[in-house]
C-alpha cells in the first residue's frame, strides 16, 4: 500500500431531471484519510458509485496515481452504507468474497482473510453465520471484507451510521488504530462532525445538491488520536470550522 | 418434537370433531352409504381395498414426480433466462400470465386426443398447472436482490454471472420453496385430474370407476390417500428446505 493518490476531477452527474453533482474536485494523498460530510441526500453515495466506477459520469475524471481510471472499479475497495453480509456464507466466507470474486481459490482467499481476523476483533467467530454478530461486529466484517481486497482506495460509506453511540465510538478508535497500522488510503462518508474529526487528516464539505466542494478543512492534530483530544480547543476549533461551512453551504 | 405436536393438535381436533358430527348424522339420518357413507365404512373399505388402492397409487406418484420434475426444470430454466435478458423478461412474463388463464378443464380432454392416454398427456397437464407458481417465485426472487448488493458485488469486479452465482441464486432460495410448496400441492391434484380425464392406472381414474359404479365410499378414500399424499409432500419440502437453505430465519412461533 501507500499508493493511491486519488483525484477527482470536475466530475458531474444528473439522473433524469435531477442534477446531483456539479463538479466536484479535490484529492486525496496516499495513505492520507479524508472525510466526507455534507447534507443529507446531496448526493455523497452518488459520488461514491462514480468513484468506483459502478456509474459513469456525465462529465470529468477520475485519477489514481496519475492515470485515468474513470469507469473502472479495480483501484477501489467499497463498503456501502448498508454492511450486507450474506446469510448463506459465514463470516470468512463473507470477508473472502471480493477475492474468490476476483478469482482466487477459496483456499487461498480464508488464508489471506483469517490473519485478519485478531486485529479486527473478529477472532473464533470465523464459522459464525453473520445474523450472531452484534452489530460493531458486522460492521468490522464488512470492513474486513472491504480491505482484504488489497484496492488502493478504501471507499466507506457511513460505515458506523447505524451503530449506538457508545459502539460507534469504539469502532472510531479502534478504526484510528488499525488504519495507523496498515497505512491505508481512506475515503469517509459520514454525518457526524465528531467522527470526521477524529478520524480524519482532512475533511471536505459538499454543498446540498446539485453538489460540489464548498470548504476543505485541514486537521492538525496529532496521531494517533485519542478520546482525550475530543474535549481539546483545537478539535473543536475544526469541529465549529466544519459547522459554519456547512451552514454556510445551504442554499439561501 | 413437542412443539410440532403442538402446531398439530388444533387441526387436528377440528378434523376429530367434524368426523364425529359426520358419524353421528349418516348413522342417525339413516343415509344410504351410496350418497354418504360414514367414515368409519369408509376407512373400512379403504382398508379392504387396500391392494388396488396401492396399486393406483403407486402410477399416480409416478406423473406426478415426472410431471412436476418437468415443471420445475422448465421453470428453472425459463427463469435464469428471464434474469439473464430483459428482452426474454418482456416477452415471457406476460405469457407465463396468459398460460394460467387457460381453462384446463377443456385443455386436457384434447391433449388426450393429441397424445393419447400415455405419460405425455398427463405431464403436460401438471407442468402446466405448476410451472407458473415455480417460475414466477423464482423470477421475482431473483429481481428482488437488492440493488446496493449487485452495486457491492460489481465493485468487486463480479461478472454478471457471479453476481447471479453469488447473490442472486442463494437470495431467491427461500422464496422458490414457498413457491415450491404451492406448485407441489397443484401437483397432486394436476396428476388426478389428468387422469380422472383419461389413464389407465391411477388415483383419478380409480375414483371416476368407481363413481360410477356408486362406490362413494371408496372415492372418499382415494380421496383421503390423496390429501395424505399432499400432505406427506408438503412436508418433504420443509426437510429439503432445511438442509438447502439452512440460514433461513425461522418462522415466528406461536405459542
Ligand atoms: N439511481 C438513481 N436514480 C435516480 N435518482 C437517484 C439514484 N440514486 C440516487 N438518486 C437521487 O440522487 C440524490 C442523491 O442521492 P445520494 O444517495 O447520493 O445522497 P446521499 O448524500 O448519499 O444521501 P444520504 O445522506 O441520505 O446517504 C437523491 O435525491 C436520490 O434520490
Ligand atoms: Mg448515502
Amino acid at each position: 500500500m501507500g499508493e493511491g493518490k486519488l483525484v477527482l476531477d470536475g466530475l458531474r452527474k444528473a439522473f433524469p431531471g435531477l442534477p446531483v453533482l456539479d463538479g466536484v474536485a479535490f484529492d486525496v494523498a496516499p495513505g492520507e484519510f479524508v472525510s466526507l460530510i455534507g447534507p443529507s441526500g446531496c448526493g455523497k453515495s452518488t459520488l461514491f458509485d462514480v468513484v468506483a466506477g459502478l456509474e459513469t459520469p456525465d462529465a470529468g475524471r477520475v485519477l489514481v496515481d496519475g492515470e485515468d481510471t474513470t469507469g473502472r472499479v479495480d483501484p477501489f475497495a467499497y463498503m456501502p452504507q448498508r454492511d450486507l453480509l450474506f446469510p448463506w456464507r459465514t463470516v470468512l466466507d463473507n470477508t473472502t468474497l471480493g477475492l474468490e470474486v476476483a478469482g482466487m481459490s477459496r483456499r487461498a482467499a480464508r488464508e489471506r482473510a483469517r490473519p485478519l481476523f485478531a486485529p479486527f476483533g473478529l477472532a473464533g467467530f470465523e464459522k459464525a453465520r453473520p445474523q450472531e454478530l452484534s452489530g460493531g461486529m458486522r460492521q468490522r466484517a464488512a470492513l474486513l471484507r472491504t480491505v482484504v481486497q488489497d484496492r488502493a482506495v478504501l471507499l466507506l460509506d457511513e460505515p458506523f451510521g447505524a451503530l449506538d453511540s457508545l459502539t460507534r465510538t469504539d469502532m472510531q478508535t479502534w478504526l484510528e488504530g488499525v488504519r495507523a497500522h496498515y497505512g491505508w488510503t481512506v475515503l469517509l462518508i459520514t454525518h457526524d462532525i465528531r467522527e470526521a474529526v477524529f478520524l480524519s487528516d482532512r475533511v471536505v464539505v459538499l454543498a446540498p445538491r446539485p453538489t460540489s466542494v464548498v470548504r476543505e478543512v485541514a486537521v492538525d492534530l496529532p496521531r494517533p488520536r485519542t478520546v482525550e483530544m475530543i474535549t481539546s480547543a483545537r478539535f473543536a476549533a475544526v469541529e465549529e470550522e466544519l459547522l459554519a461551512a456547512l451552514r454556510g453551504g445551504r442554499a439561501p | 418434537m413437542i412443539r410440532t405436536l403442538r402446531r398439530l393438535a388444533p387441526p387436528l381436533v377440528l378434523v376429530a370433531l367434524g368426523l364425529v358430527a359426520w358419524q353421528w348424522y349418516v348413522t342417525a339420518a339413516d343415509v344410504r352409504p351410496q350418497v354418504l357413507p360414514s367414515p368409519l365404512r369408509v376407512v373400512e373399505q379403504g382398508w379392504a381395498f387396500r391392494d388396488q388402492i396401492w396399486a393406483n397409487t403407486v402410477p399416480t406418484l409416478q406423473v406426478t414426480a415426472v410431471g412436476f420434475t418437468v415443471s420445475l426444470v422448465l421453470g428453472w430454466a425459463l427463469a435464469i433466462a428471464v434474469d439473464f435478458s430483459p428482452w426474454l423478461r418482456r416477452a415471457l412474463v406476460p405469457l407465463f400470465v396468459a398460460s394460467q388463464t387457460l381453462p384446463i378443464v377443456a385443455i386436457a380432454p384434447l391433449l388426450i386426443i393429441w397424445f393419447g392416454f400415455g405419460l405425455l398427456p398427463k405431464v403436460v397437464v401438471i407442468a402446466l398447472v405448476t410451472f407458473f407458481p415455480v417460475t414466477v417465485g423464482l423470477v421475482e426472487g431473483f429481481a428482488a436482490t437488492d440493488r446496493q448488493a449487485t452495486n457491492l458485488l460489481r465493485s468487486m469486479g463480479a461478472s454478471r454471472w457471479e453476481q447471479f452465482r453469488y447473490v442472486r441464486l442463494p437470495g431467491a432460495l427461500p422464496r422458490f420453496f414457498t413457491s415450491l410448496r404451492i406448485g407441489i400441492t397443484y401437483a397432486v391434484t394436476g396428476a388426478i385430474f389428468a387422469e380422472y380425464v383419461g389413464a389407465t392406472a391411477g388415483l383419478g381414474i380409480f375414483m371416476s370407476v368407481q363413481r360410477n359404479s356408486f362406490r362413494t365410499d371408496l372415492v372418499l378414500a382415494a380421496v383421503v390417500v390423496t390429501a395424505l399424499v399432499s400432505v406427506a409432500l408438503f412436508a418433504l419440502t420443509y426437510l429439503v428446505e432445511r438442509l438447502v437453505v439452512p440460514w433461513r430465519p425461522r418462522e415466528v412461533r406461536h405459542g
